[in-house]
Order: structure tokens, then C-alpha cells, then sequence
């Protein structure tokens, strides 16, 4: 016999089913005076912000080419200098006038989720940096376990091209699933569920 | 925050075989909304271990009361009275401090208040049905509701949703988050419920099942149900605070 290690299971995940936007953003769905605002909503920066502000667009698409219209999308970054606003971060303090989550859900008509945010900077791991990335989180109706990805950017081939994670990825013709695209400063992202072109999504 | 190191180290890996894989024939939904190449597996870096602060003001008087929170003034929800109370754990048996629950849940019908909810069961015009609480600093959370109605769904002719509470959880890390439901003890129709069933392990069913507790279930009030969350556990950072490289 030996001791017990006496760890607990992770709770099973169950799917955020139709009607995540009720408790999650319910005033976009039509449900007002609980809750002033949907936790999440809004341009995640301020007046005082610092970095360069950009628009994130996106989709996430099904296995038929649909766009899924009833999805909730996360998105967690580092500020401008690549701190994250987080008591687990240590290497210094993030800019106060950056919160770095934000919460969307898809547009029930054409299923287009948008984040007003700004560029994030570099953050390092394992003694490298990585390029400027976004966090997403996925969960919809017929999404078991929510998924996690990244979205890189076109415009920082440099950086991409040395990113210890994007690396990892042994088929490099996925790779580019997790750039958005830039123009201008707006930067698309659709992401794939299925098919040819499946987004990578990590087992973090 | 609590009188300790800050937490810094990576998570445990996720037991994957504990939670529903992407593809569940039985739940149709799933087919063409399910990746199909493997997940690019990655150790957490800073970008998965930290997370958002919500803060306690952030919370108003009502939002853990759905039986008045959307209420009229003087109304309360129709339905039988519960009281929904645990803790917010990680794997490591320690309670997550500053823990956003949020949760939603049908009326007593089994009608949801959604624009898409086309089940014919009335709306309950006292009952919004949904409410948040952040995890005191021991990890529990409490609220007040009525028991859902269990529904029924397209997916299969004749399938039925068990009555249930869908809870979002924000741990202290983005790769903590987890969104999942609860169930209530005794009910029959966890058992043959396809969403249910997308859990290949019975044991870890189980736990999603809140027991009636009457210990501290109100007398002529309301009865209580004891559900408790666990989320992924964090490494001890005896041997990870050096500096990272830049
Ligand atoms: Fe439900």
C-alpha cells in the first residue's frame, strides 16, 4: 500500500447547448433589466489604453460551409507591452486601462462575431518570444468541450515565423489556419470546425 | 488574494477521457460541429495560465436569486423553491477564490426565455432564468432558483432533456474554463439522455449529479441541492519561478 494521492476529476464538460446566450450575454438576446450590461461586451479598451487599435471579425463554420449563428466566442490577450492582466503574471504589471477578455456571441443572422481590441505584444515562453497572439474559446450547441485556439496575425511574418507554438505544428500547411488576415486594421479570422481547412485547436 | 505565492504554475493535464469526445452520433448537433484531426497538445504558457479578475462589485443584490431577480415587485417565480449551493474546487481539493459561476435554466415548464425557444410550454412572466455569483474565498457559491422541467428536444423523436441547470465556470485561468450542466438526483431521464450520454464514463456522470441535501434544506421554505465544481488543478511552482527568458 502506499499513500492515496487523493486528486480530484476535473468536472465532465457538457455542451453550452442553444441557449448559452441566456446566461451568458442575456441582453443580446432580448432580456434586459437583469443585468446592466453582457459581461464581455463592448470595445475591450478605453480612452486611456495603450497599443493599436484593431477589429477582429470572424465566423465559426461547420462541417456543411454553415456558419454556426448561435456560437459564443472568448478571447483573452496580453496589453500592448505582452502583460497579461492577471495575478499569475509576474513579469510585470499589465496596463490598467486594459482588461485583455472579451466575450461575443455570434450574430444570430449571419453569424459574425467582432472584437474591438487593440494589438497585443509579444509575450516569451521557455526562454523564446512568441508572436502577438489572441486566446479564443469556442463553445455552441453540438461543441461537447469547448475548443481553444489562437489567432496570429498576416502582418508579423517575422514573428510567426519564429513562434515557439505555431513551431510545434508538425503539417505546416495548417499553419496558416491560425493567422488572421490583416487589412487595414481590421483583421479576419474565420474558423473551421471541419474539412480541408480545420482550424488547429490545442490540447492546452 | 489570498496570503500565498502567486500562481504561476502550468495546469494538470486535461483527463480527456473523462469528458464527452467532439464526435457523439447520438447528439446530431455534434457531427458537423466536431474537429476531426487531433488536438495540437501544447504545456500551458502564459497565455492559458492567467486569466481576468472579476471583481465582487461587479455582482448586483438579486443576480443569485432567480426567483425574484426578474420577478415584478412582490412576485416571485412559480415552481418548487431549491437552493443550489457548493464549491468551486480545483483537482487539488483546494477552493477557487473569485470564481465566476454563471448559470441558466428552463422554467418550471421546461420552457427557456430565448427567442428561438419554440417548445409550447408557457413563459413564466416572473422568471428570466438565469443568475451569477463570484466564489467567496473558500470556493463556495450559493443561489436560489426553482427546479427546471425536464423538455423535450429535437434530436431524436421523442428525446427529453433531464431537468437541468447549465453553469459557465471562470477559474482563475482561461485553460480552466469549462462550461457544464447539473442534474438532479433520482431523475430518470439522466439516463437516457443523449447529451448525458456523450460522457463515456458513468463515475464521471455521476458527478454532475447534485444530491438533495437535507441538511440544510430550509424548513416550509425550500429544499437544497449540493453540486460542487472541479476544475483542472494547478502545479505547485516550487521549481518555476525563475525568471522567464527574454
Ligand atoms: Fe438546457
Amino acid at each position: 500500500m502506499v499513500q492515496p494521492l487523493n486528486y480530484l476529476k476535473e468536472s465532465p464538460s457538457q455542451t453550452a447547448g442553444p441557449y448559452v446566450h441566456i446566461g451568458c450575454t442575456p441582453n443580446f438576446t432580448g432580456i434586459h433589466g437583469v443585468y446592466e450590461t453582457d459581461l464581455g461586451s463592448g470595445p475591450l479598451y478605453n480612452d486611456k489604453t495603450r497599443g493599436e487599435r484593431i477589429t477582429i471579425r470572424g465566423r465559426v463554420i461547420d462541417g456543411s460551409g454553415t456558419p454556426l449563428r448561435d456560437a459564443l466566442i472568448e478571447i483573452w490577450q496580453a496589453d500592448a507591452d505582452g502583460f497579461y492582466n492577471s495575478p499569475s503574471e509576474t513579469r510585470g504589471k499589465a496596463d490598467p486601462n486594459f482588461f485583455g477578455w472579451g466575450r461575443c456571441p455570434a450574430d444570430m443572422a449571419t453569424g459574425e462575431f467582432v472584437f474591438e481590441t487593440i494589438k497585443p505584444g509579444r509575450v516569451p515562453h521557455a526562454g523564446r518570444l512568441m508572436a502577438p497572439h489572441v486566446t479564443l474559446w469556442i463553445v455552441a450547441r453540438g461543441i461537447n468541450i469547448g475548443l481553444q485556439t489562437r489567432m496570429y496575425f498576416s502582418d508579423e511574418e517575422a514573428a510567426n515565423a519564429e513562434d515557439p507554438v505555431l513551431n510545434r505544428i508538425e503539417h505546416r500547411v495548417r499553419v496558416p489556419t491560425l493567422i488572421g488576415k490583416r487589412e487595414g486594421d481590421t483583421v479576419t479570422f474565420d474558423i473551421y470546425l471541419q474539412g480541408e481547412n480545420e482550424t488547429v485547436f490545442f490540447d492546452i | 488574494m489570498k496570503n500565498a505565492l502567486p500562481e504561476t504554475g502550468g495546469f494538470f493535464a486535461r483527463d480527456r477521457a473523462m469528458h464527452p469526445p467532439a464526435y457523439t452520433p447520438g447528439y446530431k448537433t455534434s457531427v458537423l460541429r466536431s474537429p476531426q484531426r487531433a488536438l495540437i497538445s501544447l504545456e500551458g504558457t502564459k497565455s492559458e495560465i492567467t486569466g481576468p479578475v472579476f471583481g465582487h462589485n461587479m455582482i448586483n443584490e438579486f443576480d443569485n436569486d432567480l426567483i425574484v431577480n426578474y420577478a415584478k415587485p412582490g412576485e416571485m417565480a412559480i415552481g418548487q423553491r431549491i437552493l443550489v449551493h457548493g464549491r468551486v474546487l480545483d483537482e487539488r481539493g483546494v477552493g477557487v477564490d473569485g470564481a465566476l459561476v454563471e448559470f441558466w435554466q428552463a422554467n418550471a415548464g421546461g420552457r427557456y426565455r430565448h427567442k428561438k425557444e419554440t417548445y409550447l410550454a408557457p413563459l413564466d412572466p416572473n422568471f428570466g432564468g438565469f443568475g451569477r455569483c463570484i466564489t467567496d474565498e473558500n470556493g463556495y457559491y450559493w443561489f436560489r432558483t426553482i427546479k427546471p422541467g425536464p423538455y423535450p428536444w429535437p434530436n431524436g423523436v421523442n428525446d427529453w432533456r433531464p431537468a437541468h441547470i447549465h453553469f459557465s465556470i471562470f477559474g482563475h485561468g482561461f485553460a480552466q474554463r469549462l462550461i457544464t450542466q447539473m442534474y438532479f438526483e433520482g431523475d430518470p431521464l439522466i439516463w437516457i439522455c443523449p447529451i448525458v450520454k456523450t460522457i463515456p464514463d458513468e463515475e464521471a456522470i455521476k458527478r454532475l449529479v447534485a444530491p438533495l441535501d437535507m441538511s440544510n434544506t430550509i424548513p416550509m421554505d425550500l429544499r437544497a441541492y449540493k453540486f460542487d465544481i472541479v476544475l483542472r488543478g494547478r502545479r505547485s511552482t516550487f521549481f518555476e519561478n525563475r525568471k522567464e527568458g527574454n
